[in-house]
């Protein structure tokens, strides 16, 4: 009817190009559809089901009575998915939030691994705030209320050395899989025993499994897995001795570590100065953070463990042991007239008009120089070192929580490899009374006292309650020795002259040994020179002398004389952990 | 005129009426799927698909209306309904309802409608008519003249409301309908020089006279990784729901990113990534099969046509759905920008299946009655 036209070409044309079109379209159609279905079904999934992480609760720290040092206190706090949340509305979240704006859109806009993972906007919401979000829902779509669980430590500042404070993933623990369930924005242990028991405080947090509609709101429940709370801890602690024991610390720095005489679990360990754990509960303010890390009496720092001085005259405890064991009799007296001239050098005794005639037992009460230089030089200062390390000085107890220093205890194989030098024949009388080169920890001190009064068995100090003690070692020495020994020490608070007898009860015999360290002329590089130069004061103890429970070593910075400054503290931790529980739980509720 | 004549019947166009209804049936069972509100009950059942029939209803009355007469008839009312057209897009523009940040809307007591919509075939209808006066191929004089007296007007309207899509089709169907009436060579080469010169120009004022969502889904299409959760959530969500499907789709109301409100104006403009994703490959395939169906036929018709206005009526026509299938399909596809067109048939809107049917009711018309004696 009709020849081939040009607009029938045209149309033609037209028919070839919609053909074209159409085949792009199939082609993307295939490459979304079948090629990457798989892949966006998965995104389909997550985009209706929406996994909600469940806190488990913390485990509780309890004391060594089963006292709770700790609290779970739940707070609010605001977060978003960004997928779902319109950053139009940035601005009026802000006034809702009261946060500045460009911190809030500096937060949102922080490339999160997933558009569906929650961003945590602002933790500790007050209940107007949870209030207002809850009842605006709908005005800022993809924004929930969630409850974290934060620490909050009941004695505040009382133990928190050992106890530790939370806070959130370092950068290098985010990396670490060992934290791989933690999420980001949740607190862990990172300090004393909520760090060193972390996992099994932890817990494992449970999921809720939900479906839920394009701005957030859950529509039903599909699958609920509850969290498993974090284990209980019982620490070996005594709260009541803990507490008493660092108010007599207010104001004075130092450290004090007591230990239970048949297994040496730590009843108590202070370093004071000390912090408040509940700052950091929640995340530490900068300001606060500042004033501890530049305070000069370093606070962050346990001086249980991580500062060591010279143990002062508590060491001669070490020396009589070697002197005894080593073939000197208790009853053999020398002549003490205020000093021991060696060479052209004098080494002067405490008390410079002398001890005229003294013997070992009256040596250790009055805690007389001149017989111990006399003992040292007597066995040879290498002995000493033997018996000290035997004794848990100069090595790491094992302790087990922050970084523990060695100390040291010298001999002259250690002088001639560290120093090149030989060692002095007047370097064996002050290092017999502990000074020169002899430094210790307060929680070696403890160790030490503890295994001589309990009849030489040194214990690896720990922090929790153990049912079977772990023996590092039992002493290689005679039970007369210990016996001669301690009773020396009993001698020291209860005998008239003993230099310990500010530590004298009225309810438990105590022994012990005084110390006082001197610090000018001894560690040169120490800052501390210029600031105080008085000596620190030692004081190890333990009670009750007759069958042994406790084992005390105190230390007090810049102190002056142990039987002064420390004596009177180690009586009150003794006292405090003789109490019976329920005076003990009085004693704590005094709160101030 | 109005006879019902055997012929007419036996020349009706039953293919092309079958694929919109069937498509048109389609669409409102995916409106059902889209707007079901899970975990809701049944009070909560929202009714568009409900509304939807009962403008299927209406159309298909129409349609019939409009096949019922000889098309010529619309070349004789081509100017006064045209000028009606353009009188009904000024109202829009001064007293207009304003919705998604543009006035579109007319209300005439309860009812609102979009009178963009109906201009679209006005508007064919008009540039049918005024091509069909000569046989000759058009000079660039005689385009510029045809631009300013029946394009220019209309596309500042429509651009002003703003209502780009519909701009954008108008200008498109303008370009394709005078390809199809012919133009002299010396003025396409002049048109391509002329455009590919002045492009950033016109690119640029453009981009200065577009409102922010405008510019946001140009962006979005260009990085939709920019945001995610803004303006590229549409692509992606898109994306996400089609691509889900996978071979053989999820199965009918089992979709979940239409009723979870994961996929914004899904019962609209993004109808067909609901489809995809509860059939799947082979569900869409079928679908976009039935369009290429009918833009085949309505050109086979445009080829059939008795005279040159029924020829270019049918070109306008069927390109006009032509660039609604691509744009629409090819948006939800992620691979064209976001612009607000919803897909002829499928999407929820009384206007636009009324305004959409009456077009097809008119490409039959002209199938119908293609022979030459039937006068």
């Amino acid at each position: 009817m009709q020849t081939e036209k040009p607009e029938t070409q045209k149309i033609a044309i037209a028919s070839y190009l919609v053909l074209l079109g159409f085949l792009i379209i199939l082609l993307r159609l295939w490459q979304l559809q079948l090629l990457q279905g798989d892949e966006l079904r998965k995104t389909s999934e997550s985009n209706r089901l929406r996994i909600i992480r469940v806190s488990a609760p913390r485990g509780i720290i309890f004391d060594r009575n089963g006292i709770p040092l700790v609290k779970n206190t739940p707070y609010f706090c605001a977060s978003i998915i960004p997928e779902e949340f319109n950053t139009d509305s940035i601005p009026s979240l802000a006034m809702v939030l009261h946060l500045p704006e460009d911190q809030l859109r500096e937060k949102i806009n922080k490339k999160a691994q997933s558009p569906f993972t929650p961003v945590r906007l602002k933790e500790g919401l007050s209940y107007n705030e949870v209030g207002y979000i809850e009842a605006r829902r709908s005005d800022f779509p993809g924004l929930f209320v969630d409850i974290e669980v934060s620490r909050e430590y009941l004695y505040s500042g009382i133990g928190a050395h050992v106890i530790g404070y939370l806070g959130k993933l370092t950068p290098g623990q985010s990396k670490d899989p060992e934290f791989k369930d933690v999420p980001p924005d949740a607190f862990i242990g990172q300090w004393g025993v909520e760090k060193l028991y972390d996992k099994s405080l932890r817990g494992t947090p449970g999921q809720r499994i939900i479906e839920v509609d394009a701005i957030g709101r859950e529509i039903r429940l599909l699958k609920e897995n509850p969290p498993v709370k974090g284990s209980d801890l019982s620490l070996s602690i005594d709260i009541a001795l803990q507490k008493a024991t660092e108010d007599a610390f207010k104001g004075k720095t130092g450290a004090l570590v007591a230990l239970k005489s048949d297994t040496g679990e730590i009843l108590g360990i202070v370093s004071s100065p000390s912090f408040d754990p509940n700052s950091f509960a929640k995340g530490i303010s900068s300001d606060d953070w500042n004033e501890i890390i530049n305070d000069k009496k370093v606070p962050m720092l346990n001086r249980a463990l991580q500062s060591q001085y010279p143990p002062g005259s508590t060491f001669k405890i070490i020396t009589a042991i070697a002197a005894l064991e080593e073939g000197v009799s208790a009853s053999a007296s020398i002549t003490c007239n205020g000093g021991m001239s060696l060479g052209s050098h004098r080494f002067g005794c405490w008390k410079k008009e002398g001890h005229n005639t003294i013997s070992l037992h009256r040596a250790l009460v009055e805690s007389c120089d001149v017989y111990f230089y006399n003992a040292g030089r007597q066995v040879g200062f290498d002995k000493v070192h033997d018996y000290a390390l035997m004794f848990g000085l100069g090595a790491e107890t094992g302790i087990g929580f922050g970084k523990e220093r060695k100390g040291l205890i010298p001999n002259t194989e250690w002088k001639r490899k560290t120093r090149k030098e030989p060692w002095w024949p007047g370097e064996t009388l002050i290092n017999s009374i502990g000074q020169g080169y002899v430094a210790t920890t307060p929680v070696q001190m403890a160790v030490m006292i503890n295994a001589v009064s309990n009849g030489g068995n040194v214990y690896k100090p720990s922090i929790v309650k153990v049912s079977e003690p772990v023996l590092v070692r039992k002493a290689a020495v005679k039970p007369e020795t210990l016996e001669i020994v301690k009773d020396a020490l009993s001698g020291v608070v209860n005998e008239p002259g003993g230099t310990g007898q500010a530590s004298k009860s009225a309810t438990v015999m105590i022994g012990g040994k005084t110390g006082t360290a001197q610090v000018v002329g001894i560690r040169k590089d120490s800052k501390n020179l210029k600031e105080a130069q008085r000596d620190h004061a030692w004081f190890v103890a333990f009670a009750p002398v007759d069958k042994p429970e406790i084992a005390v070593s105190v230390l007090v910075e810049h102190g002056g004389h142990g039987g002064t400054a420390a004596a009177p503290i180690a009586k009150k931790a003794i006292e405090a952990y003789m109490l019976p529980v329920e005076k003990k739980k009085d004693l704590i509720s005094v709160q101030d | 005129m109005f006879r019902i004549d055997r012929r007419l019947i036996q020349n009706f166009d039953w293919i092309t009426l079958s694929i919109v209804v069937l498509i048109s049936i389609i669409g409102i069972l995916t409106i059902f799927s889209a707007t079901r509100q899970p975990g809701a009950g049944e009070a909560a059942i929202a009714s568009f698909h409900i509304k939807q029939t009962a403008w299927l209803a209406i159309s298909i009355l129409a349609l019939i209306i409009f096949i019922s007469f000889d098309y010529i008839w619309l070349a004789r009312i081509a100017l006064p309904v045209y000028v009606t057209g353009l009188i009904l897009l000024f109202i829009v523009l001064i007293a207009g309802k304003t919705g998604m940040g543009a006035q579109r809307w007319i209300s005439l007591g309860p009812l609102s409608f979009q009178p963009s919509e109906f201009f679209k075939l006005m508007f064919i209808i008009m540039l049918s008519n005024y091509y069909s006066f000569s046989r000759e191929s058009l000079g660039g004089g005689g385009l510029l003249r045809v631009f300013f007296f029946v394009v220019f007007i209309p596309f500042v309207l429509l651009f002003k409301q703003p209502d780009l899509g519909t701009a954008i089709v108008i200008l498109l169907i303008f370009m394709s309908v005078s390809l199809a009436k012919g133009l002299l060579k010396k003025v396409i080469i002049m048109i391509v020089v002329i455009g590919i010169i002045s492009l950033p120009f016109i690119g640029n004022i453009m981009w200065t006279g577009l409102k922010d969502y405008q510019k946001n889904r140009l962006i979005a299409f260009i990085e939709p990784e920019v945001d995610p959760s803004g303006i590229g959530y549409h692509i992606n969500q898109s994306k996400i729901a089609i691509g889900s499907g996978e071979f053989l789709g999820k199965g009918y109301l089992k979709g979940t990113q239409g009723p979870f409100r994961f996929l914004p104006e899904k019962h609209t403009d993004f109808i067909f990534a609901v489809f995809a994703e509860e059939w799947g490959f082979a569900g869409s395939v079928f679908l976009l099969s039935l369009y290429l169906l009918l833009i085949l036929r309505g050109l086979d018709t445009a080829r059939k046509a008795k005279d040159d206005f029924g020829r270019l009526l049918a070109i306008g026509i069927t390109f006009m759905f032509c660039i609604y299938f691509f744009v629409n399909i090819g948006m939800t596809l992620g691979i064209m920008p976001v612009v607000g067109i919803p897909l002829p048939f499928m999407s929820y809107g009384g206007t636009a299946l009324l305004s959409n049917y009456i077009s097809i009711g008119v490409l039959i018309n002209i199938r119908t009655r293609r022979f030459s004696l039937f006068y």
